[in-house]
């Protein structure tokens, strides 16, 4: 039963972080049926923030909450600026181009990015503290889920619901579905797109840069390739729950965190990405448009 | 109909003309050969010792060769120099494989009829398989300093063949010895990237494991390079009540399952290769990394005969030496000692002689075990101690 429940919370720390990510891909494709490829190097550029502004303010003895926190908002704060600048510069140029061109242009920017982080920092392996103290009362449980994870937990939920909220309840989410519905619709009743859609990508990218922090401290090392895993991961989740959907991709990420801890747990290892990815193919026969998706057949 | 047929004349031209090319290459260098023990006409009462050296000395992999022909060389030079084995000079034929097992069994049927009593090589574990029937048959000592498949000494086929490098297989026997005889931990889990390299190596060590009655193979797992986290493999590891984890892969995962493992208050030991043996997972695991060991080849660059026979081969050639270059050289020392030890070349007698002296060689002292693999070259444990891998006493 223990064992069960290690790999329960073990599928839901690696589901949380790809819901992270997942929410981004989720909320660009809503908006503008782009399927952002370069969001996965936006949450290691998110990563890779956190551990310079870590090193810094260490360095200046700050203490160690304030230095997780500052550096998850710096993070958030960096990688926004990047998820903004990309859009600018790699899709809005592209916005009445045919769909294909402005993914070509996506797959461009994540290599470029990649590349980027490689040359202007190093290909190697770096160390990533993991700043997250342990919690006194998490002391009898440590072995079976750390504090770090709980962490991880309240975190990939107050981002959800925040989301949620502002997606409900506030103008500009207001004007998000707007524009999810019918573009040219929104602009005609004087929705500001152009706005509306840089907003997106800026929440999408600081809440990468959340999961990439968090995930990075979890584990305890980055390099510039960590984005590539993650964000096809984050995708494959994003699809499984329905692309759009914003609780359809946190009901994706967990599914797909849990069949793959329960698969290494149970059957093997080996096989991980074998199953996770014949699980995506088995829903999609009979889910087309994922779990919690709508089917529009006309924006495909 | 008339243009093929003078192109076929055109190529059997060729082929005439490339085969007399090639004879004219091996008369040169049969010349140079016999022009050696002319220059002591003196000794010529006593018959020289022949020692055949075979490998790649033309073609893409030469350069695997040639520094096995410059050991072999220096090292006869300097026993030539103070007058050889008792009295007898050291004489080498040199012959040429280029790798391919086809051309193997032509190399060794030459040396056997040029009358070579022992032979150094050949480079390529193909062509050292090929050629090790012809000198089996012809009770001919042989010894490779490159040769690695494990099969060549392991099936026993050849009781004529050592080596003095480590088989592929070396590492994990190392990993697989080291946690049941020295730290006597016997339910082990086996892990691998599923790569080349690391995935040899953990199949290696499964079998060993399970060859041994001592030891109980609790999990076989591959893990997937690059996962966001190992924790369910981490799970499964303590839920397997493995007292030590072995590791076939590089630091990268190695660093990530480590990190996990400790981070879960689990201590158990883990055992890993020479692709973790490295600073880079000291520096990304930190404090995790305390305890940790790894099999790596054993240092030689402190050996004092290492660093002669590099300086010798320095001013002999006027470059640094190449590939395997060490091992020939400690084989030719290995085969020369055992020759002198015994007094001739005789088969059985150079077998035991090989087997029970220990031989002072760039690569450290060693001798060879009874499948012909050299006892003290190749592998050695190291652990992490404060932040560095230190070699272990065993």
């Amino acid at each position: 039963m223990e064992y069960f429940l290690e790999l329960f919370l073990g599928g839901l720390t690696r589901g949380s972080i790809y819901a992270l990510i997942a929410l981004g891909y989720t909320m660009v494709y809503g908006i503008i049926q782009l399927i952002n490829f370069a969001h996965g190097e936006i949450y290691m550029i998110g990563a890779f923030t956190g551990l310079i502004v870590i090193s810094v303010l260490t360095l200046l003895g700050f203490n160690q909450v304030a230095v997780i926190i500052l550096a998850a908002l710096i993070a958030m704060l960096y990688s926004a600026a990047y998820g903004f600048t990309v859009e600018k510069i790699a899709y809005q140029p592209l916005r009445h181009a045919p769909r294909l061109s402005a993914l070509i242009s996506a797959i461009g920017m994540s290599l470029f990015l990649q590349n980027y982080v490689l040359l202007a920092q190093t290909s190697n392996f770096l160390p990533f503290p993991n700043l997250i103290p342990g919690f006194g009362f998490m002391k009898p449980y440590e072995h079976i889920v750390r504090s770090t994870e709980i962490v991880i937990y309240i975190t990939t939920a107050v981002v959800m619901l925040l989301l949620t909220y502002m997606i409900k309840f506030t103008r500009m989410g207001k004007a998000m579905r707007a524009v999810a519905q019918d573009r040219t619709m929104s602009m005609l009743v004087g929705v500001d797109v152009n706005r509306v859609i840089s907003y997106t990508f800026i929440i999408g990218s600081a809440t990468a840069a959340i999961g990439g922090v968090l995930i990075a401290s979890h584990i305890g090392q980055i390099n510039f390739y960590i984005g590539f895993i993650a964000g096809i991961k984050a995708f494959v989740a994003a699809v499984l729950g329905g692309i759009g959907s914003m609780p359809g991709a946190v009901l994706g990420s967990l599914v797909l965190g849990w069949t793959e801890s329960f698969f290494t747990g149970y059957i093997s290892s080996d096989y991980e990405d074998v199953f996770a990815f014949v699980f995506l193919v088995l829903i999609l026969i009979f889910r087309p448009a994922g779990l919690l998706g709508r089917s529009e057949p006309d924006k495909v | 109909m008339r243009k093929i047929r003078r192109s076929r004349y055109f190529a059997l031209a060729l082929i005439v003309a490339l085969a007399a090319l090639a004879l004219a290459s091996c008369g040169e260098q049969k010349t140079t050969e016999t022009a050696k023990p002319s220059e002591a006409p003196a000794e010529k009462a006593l018959e020289p010792i022949k020692l055949g050296v075979a490998g790649a000395h033309s073609g893409d992999l030469a350069s695997y060769g040639i520094p096995s022909v410059r050991a072999a060389e220096l090292v006869v030079k300097h026993r030539n120099a103070v007058n050889g084995i008792g009295g007898r000079k050291i004489e080498l034929l040199v012959e040429d494989d280029a790798c391919k097992p086809e051309v193997a069994t032509n190399t060794a049927t030459k040396l056997v009829t040029d009358k070579a009593q022992v032979v150094m090589g050949h480079i390529c574990s193909g062509a050292t398989k090929a050629a090790l029937g012809i000198y089996k048959d012809s009770k001919i000592i042989t010894i490779s300093p490159s040769a690695t498949n494990p099969e060549l000494t392991q099936s026993g086929d050849y009781p004529n063949f050592y080596r003095t490098i480590a088989s592929d297989d070396a590492q994990a026997r190392l990993e697989v010895d080291f946690a049941l005889n020295h730290l006597k931990l016997t339910k082990i889990a086996v892990l691998h990237d599923k790569g080349d390299y690391g995935k040899g190596l953990a199949e290696f060590a499964k079998g060993f494991l399970e060859a041994d009655s001592r030891a109980e193979v609790v999990l076989y797992e591959g893990i997937t390079p690059g996962a966001v986290d190992y924790s369910a493999v981490v799970q499964k590891i303590k839920q397997s009540g493995a007292q030590a984890v072995i590791f076939g892969g590089y630091h990268p995962e190695a660093s990530k399952l480590v990190t996990q493992m400790r981070n879960k208050a689990m201590d158990t030991v883990f055992i890993s290769d020479d692709g973790v043996k490295d600073d880079t997972f000291i520096k990304v695991a930190g404090e995790f990394a305390e305890g940790v060991y790894a099999t790596g080849p054993v240092d030689t660059s402190t050996n004092p005969m290492a660093i002669e026979a590099t300086e010798a081969h320095k001013k002999d050639y006027g470059e640094e030496p190449g590939a395997f270059f060490l091992n020939a050289y400690s084989a030719t020392l290995a085969l020369l000692n055992a020759i002198e030890k015994c007094g001739s070349t005789e088969y059985e007698a150079l077998s035991k002689a090989l087997k029970s002296e220990w031989v002072a060689t760039p690569l450290g002292i060693i001798k060879f075990d009874d499948r012909g693999d050299a006892i003290g070259v190749g592998f050695a444990v190291y652990q992490v101690q404060d932040g560095k891998y230190v070699a272990v006493q065993m």
